[in-house]
């Protein structure tokens, strides 16, 4: 399909592109990989007036060390995400979600810090993201801000970037101690969007889970943590019963949509036995 | 995938047929320097944009094109009205009962529109985007009217009607009884003295062909000649059938199917869009070219299945059927097109499968619905008839506590049985039924994952397993014309072929078979590389342009190989046969002294004599030198018109892990060994059956397409409507039993359906052998997560999916909050 007509501005830094974003009229949008954006405009489901393309702009690519944590730049593509050392070391969580992203051509293109941005409650990054307890850097005319991932995702496919704002990178603690993670995703063809998936990311001492951090994929409009389940979770038993018994809280406050691919009470099935199988991975059982 | 050597064939290494040959045409079509359609570019060409329904039933009461007509590029908008004197209505060219009700079809809506997606109003712009950008300016107004979607509710008493001026949505009423045509005994009677009667309803739920290359239409007009290109599988056909409805008369119109990229019946169509082309190029005397989206294409090309079978089947406590009774709801949606009401009438036939019913009696109901009409699509009546019959056969053994394979063994035909005429007095040629099953058993490794079904039963574990049996026949090679035209099918089924010996001895073959991918470049090469002894290389094979291959019926129902291949083997023939005269003359020898081997003609006894038919070529092409009273020409055409179908035959076998936690279904294995007949090309044949499989399976596990109450396509993106990729499917385990065709010079029985007919029934029979034990009965196509699990945990068949789409890709922009900033 053909999209409306829209006006293009390519900058090639981020003072040219919050310029660009300024100048651009009443609906801009912001292009990163343009895996949702460019179908939602082809659909004519989107219109914008200015299209703001962040492809040249240098410094938003790559991840860097910086000492507690790894920063991943917002326009670090997925296939670059799952090539990178120090997501593999600090991360790997991150990596085995991107992993399950689309397919590899959406991959090449798609980007870290768009999908994160973009928000779709079927999107995988946000999830984890919210389980890692990440930090996103936000650049705007006001200067630099930095927002916690719990207060990052506030509603269906809206984030804390405000108007004339850009991500511009995703900074992720380094974890110390003995943790383990595992992305659970359940959907029907490989491509495809989550049904629902759950992130859990554990630290285990001594036999017991010390610390658990679950993310739910697909349970909301926006990414939620099971924050019961953790609490459950926290100085349990490393058992199998123990999680199973923990898990079953996974879906409690959720209110899920229904839609083709599941309806919300199955959605809340999913959620525990998910977080049941994500959590015993992570936590090596 | 077997090793493709292993299965060869008994030729030697001299001959084309049997050689795993790579495919001549495929580099040009894959890399796609080749002419599509929409690669097409004419001086001064136009571009049409559709203006589509958003309802599915109304009255059109305002049409305002002001604006649309104003909009900067636009050169034309035509409405309804505009065309209502010309248009005429879209070809039915299966009326299966002589009361069939046809409402006639308009290309695009004049008062009335009754599905969504309809064709309301067409813009003409001078490039794609402007008549795109105008599309949004048309205003149209709608008065509604009641949507009809259920087609039980549809045939019930006082419901509303999709056409108000017909009396019901119901179209016609087909009958077939085994008893009263003389084929079987009589129905109520197998029925009312048996032991066990088994009652089953199945849905076959509505299926998007989704053929890869988008459906585009180039008109190009020259005086009063029309050359129409379209992405079509019946070029000449559809010339025809446009000569018919546009007024053009047939000798002023040429039609071009250039490469295709797909169709699966989908593009076995007289479709809307291309009469408006060739209106709209009349009116304006210009090029015109009409490419769709993806979006329009699911949601107007026409679907396929979309069924409600009734099924019940009787046998007496030993397992011997008694009798078969189906009847069938079968979803029209709001017109008929080509052969809408054709489909399930084919599929009559196949209902008894491979068993010897003494007693057989099929009714079908064709119902009005507010959706895109359905049509052919990769089987056509035969997997919805293969699935009935393979799906209750189960049903029966569970009843009868009997092993389903053994159940089906005990009534199935048996090799020395053949030729074998059945319950639907069809006249099965050739095969083996327990050969075919053997060897599928083994590949599939049937006694050790029985064990571990077994194992997993016992110790009640998450992931159960089941295996799933599909031992069918269907009917291809279409079609014996007298036959055709005893079921008042609107066409023959013979095939057209010519060869032109050039002077260089290179061969033109000409087919009336128009390829839509399916290789016939490769194979009919083969073919005649053997038949005249000229190298592969030495053939072209040309097709899909009426101005080249003047006779033709195209490519569909399995029929190319069987029918257009065996006319290129008639046409070689014949060439030989004009070549011996020549040959014979300038050696000097009595014809009948002559031998042709290995492309040469030798004087019988005398060695080193010889004659090539391709210095023949050259010899004719020259004429100084031919015998008195023939023509001077060795090229021939022949047509072939088949005395029977053939029928392919096979026995598939799925293993299937459930997950019962979340319902998730896996295939683990699929084994599949089919009787094609005599193959080939062992490469082209395993493509196809991979690609048989792939749809069928799909059909099993993932596609549906499906309506909201308001009669909106929910599926429409590729989001939702799920078509499987490779990724998702497992390795198929394939093997070949050969039966040649005793009905054809090649011996083939058609291989293009096979994997899709057979396969979706061993796929759901093996879900359920999974879970039966836990009290699931049935599970309704495709078998998601949820329904599995809702079977299994709540029992029922799993029920009706939430019709709402399924992400944000998808959402009307109004639900999504306006962000200004961040990325995307």
């Amino acid at each position: 399909m053909i999209p409306a007509p829209f006006a293009y501005a390519r900058p090639t830094t981020v003072d040219e592109a919050l310029q660009a974003i300024a100048d651009g009229g009443e609906d801009v949008k912001v292009l990163a990989g343009g895996q949702s954006l460019i179908p939602v405009m082809r659909l004519r489901l989107a219109a914008p007036e200015t299209v703001v393309d962040l492809g040249k702009v240098e410094g938003l690519r790559g991840v860097r060390d910086d000492g507690d944590a790894i920063v991943i730049g917002a326009m670090t593509t997925h296939s670059d995400v799952l090539a990178d050392p120090l997501i593999a070391e600090h991360a790997p969580l991150i990596a085995e979600a991107t992993g399950t992203v689309a397919d590899r051509q959406v991959r090449h293109r798609g980007t870290f810090g768009g999908a994160l941005v973009h928000a779709d409650p079927a999107g995988d990054l946000p999830a984890v993201a919210l389980a890692l307890d990440a930090e996103f850097v936000i650049v705007g005319p006001g200067g630099r801000r930095t927002v916690p991932a719990s207060e990052f995702f506030l509603d269906y496919l809206t984030t804390a970037v405000g108007e004339g704002e850009l991500l511009v990178e995703v900074r992720v603690p380094k974890l110390a101690g003995s943790w383990g993670m595992h992305y659970e995703k359940f959907n029907r063809v490989a491509q495809a969007w989550s049904i629902v998936a759950v992130a859990a990311v554990v630290r285990r001492e001594n036999g017991r889970i010390t610390e658990a951090r679950v993310g739910l994929t697909n349970m909301g409009p926006t990414p939620l943590r099971a924050r019961q389940v953790e609490e459950a979770l926290a100085g349990a038993e490393a058992t199998a019963e123990a999680v199973a018994a923990a898990s079953e809280r996974a879906a409690d406050g959720t209110e899920p949509s229904s839609d083709l691919n599941a309806q919300a009470d199955y959605r809340q099935h999913l959620a525990r036995v998910l977080t049941r199988r994500a959590v015993s991975t992570a936590a090596g059982l | 995938m077997t090793a493709v050597e292993e299965r060869t064939g008994t030729p030697g290494p001299d001959k084309e047929i049997g050689k795993a040959r790579r495919r001549k045409e495929d580099a040009r079509l894959i890399t796609g320097r080749t002419t599509w359609t929409d690669n097409m570019v004419l001086p001064g060409m136009l571009h049409l944009a559709v203006v589509r329904s958003p309802v599915a039933h109304a009255r059109i009461t305002n049409v305002d094109v002001t604006a649309a007509r104003e909009a900067p590029g636009v050169v034309a908008v035509f409405t309804g009205r505009d065309l209502a004197d010309e248009q005429g209505s879209l070809p039915c060219a299966w009326p299966v009962t002589p009361d069939m009700v046809n409402p006639g079809h308009p290309s695009i809506a004049v008062d009335q529109v009754n599905h969504v997606g309809e064709a309301v109003a067409v813009i003409v712009a001078r490039s794609k985007a402007a008549a795109q950008d105008a599309v949004e300016l048309a205003d149209i107004d709608y008065e509604p009217l009641p949507v009809v979607l259920d087609m039980e509710q549809a045939v019930a008493e006082g419901a509303d009607l999709v056409h108000d001026h017909l009396e019901s949505n119901t179209s016609y009423h087909f009958v077939f009884d085994a008893g009263e045509t003389g084929t079987g005994g009589d129905t109520e009677q197998a029925f009312s003295g048996a032991d066990v009667v088994v009652s089953r309803r199945f849905v076959q739920q509505r299926l998007i062909p989704a053929f890869m290359e988008p459906r585009s239409a180039v008109v190009q007009p020259q005086g009063d000649n029309y050359t129409l290109w379209s992405s079509t599988q019946i070029p000449h056909i559809l010339r025809v059938m446009a000569a018919m409805v546009t007024g053009i008369p047939e000798h002023k119109l040429r039609v071009i199917a250039p490469d295709v990229g797909g169709g699966f019946g989908g593009k076995l169509q007289v479709n809307p869009e291309e009469i408006l082309c060739l209106l709209i190029a009349r009116r304006l005397g210009k090029p015109v070219k009409w490419t769709e989206t993806r979006s329009e294409s699911l949601m107007t090309a026409h679907h396929g299945r979309d069924q409600i079978q009734y099924v019940d089947v009787a046998a007496d406590r030993e397992g011997n059927i008694l009798g078969l009774r189906v009847r069938l709801l079968a979803d029209m949606g709001a017109y008929l097109r080509l052969i809408t009401p054709g489909v399930p009438a084919l599929g009559a036939f196949m209902y008894p499968g491979i068993y010897k019913f003494p007693a057989y009696r099929f009714e079908c109901d064709g119902v009005f619905t507010n959706k895109v009409p359905t049509d052919a699509y990769r089987g056509a009546g035969r997997p919805e008839a293969t699935f009935a019959i393979e799906r209750i056969m189960d049903e029966l053994a569970v009843e009868l506590g009997m092993d389903p394979l053994e159940l089906r063994r005990k009534n199935w035909i048996d090799a020395a049985e053949f030729p074998f005429t059945t319950v639907a007095g069809l006249a099965y040629d050739s095969g083996d039924y327990e050969t075919a099953t053997q060897q599928a058993l083994e590949l599939l490794g049937y006694d050790e994952l029985r064990e571990e079904q077994r194992r997993r039963r016992e110790s009640n574990d998450p992931v159960q397993l089941g295996i799933g049996i599909s031992t069918f026949t269907e009917m291809c090679g279409l079609a014996p014309s007298r036959v055709l035209g005893s079921l008042a099918f609107g066409a023959g089924g013979w095939e057209s072929a010519s060869i032109r010996m050039l002077p260089t001895g290179k061969v033109e073959v000409v087919t009336g078979s128009t390829p839509h991918g399916q290789g016939h470049e490769t194979a009919w090469s083969q073919l005649v590389a053997d038949s005249l002894g000229v190298p592969f290389e030495d053939v072209e094979v040309l097709h899909g342009d009426t101005a080249i291959s003047s006779r033709g019926l195209d490519t569909y129902g399995s029929r190319s190989l069987v029918v257009g291949g065996s006319a290129v083997v008639k046409a070689a023939d014949k060439v030989i046969a004009k070549a011996r005269r020549i040959a014979a003359h300038l050696l000097e020898a009595s014809e009948d002294d002559l031998e042709f081997s290995g492309g040469k003609f030798s004087v019988r006894g005398t060695p080193g004599t010889g004659l090539g038919i391709q210095e023949i070529a050259l010899a004719i092409f020259a004429a100084h030198d031919y015998p008195e009273g023939i023509e001077p020409s060795i090229d021939a055409e022949a047509t072939f018109d088949p005395e029977n179908f053939s029928f392919p035959h096979g026995t598939h076998l799925c293993a299937m892990e459930v997950d019962t936690e979340t319902g998730f279904v896996k295939i683990r294995k699929y084994a599949s060994v089919d009787d094609v007949g005599t193959i080939v090309n062992p490469l082209i044949v395993e493509g196809q059956v991979h690609g048989g499989l792939a749809q069928g399976i799909a059909q099993a596990l993932y596609e549906e397409a499906i309506y909201d109450d308001d009669g909106n396509l929910t599926t429409g993106t590729f989001v939702d409507y799920l078509v499987p990729a490779a990724s998702d499917l497992p390795h198929f385990d394939t093997g070949n039993t050969v039966h040649a065709a005793p009905g054809n010079p090649i011996g083939a029985k058609g291989v293009g359906e096979a994997g899709c007919i057979a396969s979706t029934p061993a796929v759901v029979n093996a879900a359920l052998d999974a879970v039966r034990h836990l009290g699931v009965q049935d599970i309704r196509m495709p078998l998601t997560p949820e329904r599995v699990w809702r079977a299994i945990h709540q029992g029922g068949d799993g029920g009706d999916r939430a019709p709402a789409r399924s992400n944000a890709q998808a959402v009307d922009s109004s639900d999504a909050p306006s962000t200004s900033g961040g990325a995307l």
